[in-house]
């Protein structure tokens, strides 16, 4: 679906990254892990189309981009603005509905079941200032599950979460993968990694690592230094 | 009878009426945008642009005299350009959309007082800061009219937008990669409009107020955009009803009374509001101490 050579990512012209390359198959389902600072969020944006790279090349295979449900880490929404739980989710319909476009029976449904599956049909009228950090999460989650976008791009969508709002949510992130979405996640949590990522993409300042998780992850746990940079496993 | 204290003003005095006609019409398009700047957490924006109009009013001061049409014209380009040169600054330098409008509006205010004292007497120079409803002929109500008439209609057509955008601009941007842009653009060109509307009754430093103000105290009442942008409108209504009142009985100028009024309606709002009220915050003080005694 997305074929990066060799990118480099960073702001304002200052590249943050070693030149990445490779390709992110249609349906695959792919965790981006790194140290902070590594350009894991940098890459979703890149991808997303809110920052340009620095240098290299990165296509989709489709003649148009395709559509992108994008979910940046949490700090970065208004918890207290004056909208409720419904509302928010009924965001998902947007690249059909446009402007003016009335959200239709069809859409209706498709909102409730997305309520249904995060478990918050109960609070779907109530004001997203009233929600807990799980709960405000959910709600995304539901508007991802409106939205049915072919790419997804998570950005750490589990930080600060409790374990069982975390295990709710991966559900659906398989659900998302199984429906033959495709997924780029950045995490934390090398062991959720390696039991439900089949794919991985290590990042740090020196080095890509961009392969299947066990061998990934293996590789990434050693001294890097033992490494030259720029190593490709495929 | 107190309903004859309330009405005659504006069954007696055609000024009185014309005003009244105007600050409602006023009302019902700068309280909505007032709320969507509070929204952006652009509350000051509009002071800044209140400031940035002068300049261009003085222009068309010095050009054409007292006409509505020159210096309203002038007023808009010149909050455009502030806000455009701004915008520049905020996406091509590290400063912040709050210190580069900062940079911005002072001089424009000092460029606009520097112009009109150039060539102006003192008393006209207070008519374009603070207003005069003397001014307020039935053209001036046209202009009013018809531009409270074409935000109304923009505002509807940009709601979902506006929305989306001030709650999750990544998600606005990401599915439509322009769009940001030019809603944050079209917003402010709006807001200038509306400053320039206001500027004849309530002077160029006084019309945020009826913009910003009863936006405020409406979020302290409601949690939901609907209800707080109703709010909005009916107490800016009431405030322009209650400030000409004032302004009438105690021969006070229009825009200050107006716009003070409204910030007592700030203040009542902030003590007693259930959300964000000093009230509710003791209320939750007093219910979390109990919970502790438990």
């Amino acid at each position: 679906m997305i074929t990066l050579e060799n990118v480099v990512l960073g702001y304002q012209g200052q590249g943050i990254s070693p030149a990445i390359s490779g390709s992110v198959q249609t349906g695959s389902m792919t965790a981006l892990v790194g140290a902070n600072g590594s350009g894991k969020s940098t890459l979703l944006k890149t991808i997303a189309g809110l920052l340009p790279a620095v240098s290299g090349r990165l296509r989709f295979d489709a003649a148009a981009q395709p559509r992108i449900a994008y979910l940046p880490q949490q700090s970065e929404i208004d918890h207290q603005f004056p909208i409720n739980v419904a509302d928010v989710v009924a965001m998902g319909c947007w690249p059909a509905t446009g402007l003016l476009g009335r959200i239709g029976r069809g859409e209706k449904v498709l909102i409730g079941q997305a309520l249904e599956r995060v478990g918050l049909t109960a609070l779907a009228a109530r004001p997203i200032e009233t929600l807990s950090g799980g709960q405000f999460q959910r709600m995304l989650f539901a508007r991802l599950l409106v939205q049915q976008a072919p790419l997804v791009l998570l950005d750490e969508p589990f930080s600060g979460i409790d374990s069982q709002t975390c295990r709710l949510l991966m559900e659906v992130i398989n659900q998302l993968h199984a429906g033959g979405q495709t997924l780029l996640v950045v995490l934390h949590d090398n062991d959720l990694v390696a039991r439900h990522f089949p794919q991985t993409l290590l990042l740090s300042q020196k080095r890509v690592l961009w392969g299947a998780s066990g061998d990934v992850l293996t590789l990434g746990a050693t001294d890097s230094r033992q490494f030259p940079p720029l190593v490709q496993v495929s | 009878m107190i309903i004859h204290w309330l009405i005659d003003p504006f069954v007696s005095y055609g000024f009185m009426r014309r005003a009244l006609v105007a600050c409602c019409a006023l009302s019902l398009s700068t309280a909505p945008l007032g709320v969507f700047l509070l929204l952006r957490r652009m509350s000051l924006v509009g002071d800044a642009l209140s400031h940035a109009i002068l300049p261009g009013v003085a222009v068309g001061y010095l050009l054409c005299g007292m006409s509505l049409m020159a210096m309203g014209i002038g007023g808009f380009i010149a909050g455009l350009l502030v806000a455009l040169l701004s915008g520049l600054v905020t996406s091509q330098t590290t400063l912040k959309e709050d210190a580069s409008f900062a940079g911005f509006y002072l001089g424009s205010l000092a460029l606009g007082v520097t112009l009109v004292s150039l060539h102006g007497s003192s008393v006209d120079l207070l008519h374009l800061l603070f207003g005069s409803i003397l001014a307020v002929d039935s053209n001036a109500i046209n202009f009013v009219g018809v531009i409270a008439t074409f935000t109304v209609l923009a505002l509807a057509l940009l709601y979902r937008a506006l929305i989306i955008e001030a709650f999750d601009v990544a998600f606005l941007r990401v599915n439509r990669r322009g769009w940001p842009r030019l809603i944050h653009a079209l917003f402010l060109a709006l807001v200038v409009l509306n400053l320039v509307a206001g500027f004849q009754i309530l002077g160029t430093l006084m019309s945020v107020g009826l913009m910003m103000l009863p936006a405020v105290a409406a979020r302290c009442w409601s949690g939901h955009l609907s209800t707080t942008l109703l709010l909005a409108v009916i107490i800016g209504l009431l405030s322009a009803v209650i400030g000409l009142l004032w302004s009438f009985y105690a021969s006070l100028p229009a825009g200050p009374a107006i716009v003070l009024t409204a910030s007592l309606w700030f203040f009542i709002s902030v003590l007693l509001g259930p959300r964000g009220g000093f009230m509710a915050a003791l209320r939750r003080h007093r219910v979390v101490n109990n919970k502790e005694m438990e």
